[in-house]
């Protein structure tokens, strides 16, 4: 590496390369001066100054609402609701009353009115609903701008084609990204999931986010390199980097058009070994593009949509309704219904909230439905009833711990299936009934729980965090969240031997199924169908049909014999290097060119996010 | 019922509103029928339905009661799909107002 340029780690939010000059947004802090205003002139003057700039702010809003590009008028709407919040009484008025009766300025009556609908938001026991608070914020941003003479963000004034660099893009921002003149998007927060990267991703703008200190570090008019795979971002890079990464962006172009095209194929190996691709989905209008991206089949569904957000328990017709359908969308591929596996913490409004101390410990999923059984069943008969249809229904029960809990979830069946024959309603006897391994002691008894059942699927996620007994959201301790630690790969090796024992089939469905890299370890541990988001499964697919089983078995086995994750992390990226090359190249560049060992990810906490190399 | 005014800075004024008046009065149950509930879009299209008339216009649910002309009032209402409201439209033209809504809530918004 050059030493001339600098190199910011952020996160890679959507993939590509691009190359170009910096464009820096303004949206640091606004002055907020604070004074006292004296005299009826004065105040008058002040009211006046505040309903200019509200009106100004307005005006801007409803400018930017026409230069919105079609395929986002869907979201214009998010601009008329920051226009309808400055109007608002509770703003607007409670503002001019502020400056008229306590003698505020208009931006200390503006922060005050808005920081009493704060308290209102907060006061609310509804997730999204407290999120809109970022809107009223937004607006409020917009006026205090204005009020203290600054531009406010105006994407539609960039001429040149740029990487645009900003703390943040609200979604209103993030939909005026114009896609003719941005080349790439960078931002110092956020994550995979943000707004940004969602709307970055469905415009295919290369973007890295969560890029700590970028607006500090990167100056207006800075030639720079931003790789959203890795989310490396090159600061004045040289001539060879400069020449190096556009012969790279042309081949991920191809590259990425190519596996794209082949998502449809089955995933072979070379030597004649076929895993199943299926998609991870929650909502129906996913089916979609799981089936543009090649899926086979879904390996799960998720039921929690449909009963949290609402105030009541949803009626067995809806969900029959809903099962039926995706049932029908994806046949003749098979659909993985989970059952509900909602936990206590995150529970709908005609669910009383439990206290409880460790909700990841508590009742949630599988016995949450055991503790409430008018509700599963109520479930079960829907996924029954719908299983008559085109009979590719396959049920899955999330979190089941052992045995016992097994037949007693399963004797809860039989009654819902002795009772629908009773009344003469059809459904599918010959459905396959499978559990999710996502707790170490169901690994434990992997074979006895084979007995049983007719599938496994391993949930990783849930598997990680119990088995190494972290939880990843806590970022004191998410560095511990090693997918590849010797423990987890034992577990998955000793539940797929329990489950081919029995003559079952097993499917891993967490997010390690839809990771590139995991691939070769995977298909060497014999999984037999893997499950993922629907955008990951071209990449996933091909590199199955570029790989070798028996390889990948020597690989899995030298890996079992490694003592950390690192180790195996190692020994994973020379396979990925040399089996792969032209994935790795087009993907991750630099792991070619300095050898994976110079950039491995130090796995200390205080390096976490954002270091700067 | 009790109703319960909520608003944070016009708890007076709507006080006033409430007491019984000369105007005529209409009134209406309705039940959040799309699957995401009154979320952000939805409100706005209350509240500028709400707007577009002379009468004073009130939501409420379980005995809460907001101001149907402020955004901020419906969205923090927090009315998820199946929501059981009330609304209470009063002055000259509140049959027409009520009627505009009522037909907002029958084609669930534009949405499914």
């Amino acid at each position: 590496m050059s030493s001339s340029s600098i190199v910011i780690k952020g996160i890679g939010a959507s993939p590509g390369i691009a190359i170009g000059k910096a464009h820096l947004l303004e949206q640091g802090r606004i002055p907020v001066p604070q004074y006292s205003v004296f005299g009826e002139e004065a105040l008058k003057g002040e009211c006046n100054r505040f309903k200019e700039a509200v009106a100004k702010a307005e005006a801007d809003l409803e400018a930017i609402k026409r230069t919105i590009r079609s395929e986002f008028k869907e979201h214009a709407h998010l601009l008329e609701v920051q226009q309808m919040i400055l109007r608002d009484r509770s703003i607007y008025h409670e503002s001019l009353r502020l400056i008229e009766k306590e003698g505020l300025n208009a931006q200390q009556a503006l922060l005050q009115s808005i920081s009493k609908a704060r308290e209102l938001f907060s006061a609310l026991n509804d997730e999204y609903v407290q999120s809109r608070m970022a809107d009223v914020d937004a607006a409020g941003d917009r006026v205090l701008r204005i009020l203290a003479g600054q531009e406010n963000l105006a994407l539609d004034t960039i001429q040149e084609r740029v990487i645009i660099i900003a703390h943040e893009l609200s979604p209103a921002d993030a939909i005026q990204l114009q896609v003719d003149r941005t080349l790439g998007v960078v931002t110092e927060i956020g994550g995979s999931t943000s707004h940004t990267s969602i709307v970055a991703r469905s415009l295919n703008i290369p973007a890295v986010v969560g890029a700590e200190s970028s607006t500090k570090l990167i100056s207006m008019g800075d030639v720079l390199i931003i790789d959203g795979t890795t989310g490396r971002i090159i600061i004045n890079p040289t001539q060879a980097e400069v020449g190096f990464y556009s012969d790279r962006q042309i081949e991920l172009q191809n590259y990425v058009k190519e596996i794209n095209r082949k998502a449809h194929l089955p995933a072979i190996t070379q030597d004649g070994h076929r895993v199943s691709t299926e998609a991870n989905i929650e909502l129906l209008e996913e089916v979609v593009a799981a089936k543009d991206n090649g899926a086979e089949a879904i390996g799960l569904y998720r039921t929690e949509f449909f009963f949290m957000n609402r105030v009541d328990m949803p009626d067995e017709d809806a969900l029959y309704r809903d099962y039926r359908d995706l049932s029908e969308l994806i046949a003749p591929g098979n659909v993985t219904i989970r059952t509900l596996d909602l936990g206590a913490d995150k529970l709908s409004a005609w669910y009383p909230k439990l206290e409880e101390v460790n909700p990841a410990l508590g009742l949630r999923s599988i016995r949450l439905c055991l503790h409430h059984r008018d509700l599963f069943k109520t479930q079960l008969r829907a996924i029954l009833r719908a299983s008559a249809h085109a009979g590719n229904i396959k049920l899955m029960f999330p979190m089941v711990s052992g045995v016992a809990e097994l037949l007693e979830t399963k004797r809860i069946l039989k009654e819902v299936q002795a009772d629908l024959s009773r009344k003469r309603i059809p459904f599918d006897k010959q459905m396959s009934v499978g559990v999710m391994i996502e707790v170490p002691s169901a690994v434990a008894v992997a074979d006895m729980l084979a007995a049983e059942v007719d599938f496994f699927s391993i949930g990783t996620n849930d598997l990680i965090q119990y088995s190494i007994g972290i939880d990843r959201s806590n970022e004191n301790v998410a560095y511990l969240f090693e997918p590849l630690h010797p423990a987890v790969l034992r577990f998955i090796k000793q539940t797929v031997e329990a489950g081919h024992k029995a003559g079952i089939p097993v499917a891993l469905c967490g997010e390690m199924a839809g990771e590139p890299m995991y691939v070769p370890i995977l298909l060497g541990l014999k999984i037999d169908s893997f499950s993922m988001n629907p955008q990951s499964l071209p990449r996933v697919k091909n590199l199955i049909r570029r790989s070798r089983l028996k390889e990948c078995c020597r690989l899995a086995n030298r890996a079992l014999r490694l003592r950390t994750a690192d180790d195996v992390d190692e020994s994973l990226k020379k396979t990925l290097m040399r089996d792969f090359p032209e994935e790795v190249r087009v993907f991750d560049p630099n792991a070619l060119r300095d050898g994976y060992a110079l950039q491995r990810r130090s796995r200390k906490p205080a390096s976490r996010k954002g270091s700067i190399g | 019922m009790l109703i319960v005014p909520r608003n944070f800075s016009y708890q007076e004024e709507i006080v006033l509103n409430q007491s019984p008046e000369e105007l005529p009065a209409q009134e209406q149950e309705f039940i959040v029928a799309n699957k995401l509930g009154i979320h952000a879009r939805v409100a706005a299209q209350i509240v500028k339905v709400a707007c577009q008339f002379q009468s004073e216009v009130f939501i409420s649910k379980c005995g809460i009661s907001v101001n149907g002309k402020s955004i901020l009032d419906v969205m923090t209402l927090v009315c998820p799909h199946g929501s059981k409201i009330h609304i209470s439209a009063k002055g000259p033209d509140a049959h027409e107002a009520l009627n505009a809504l009522a037909a907002l809530f029958q084609t669930k918004f534009g949405e499914p």
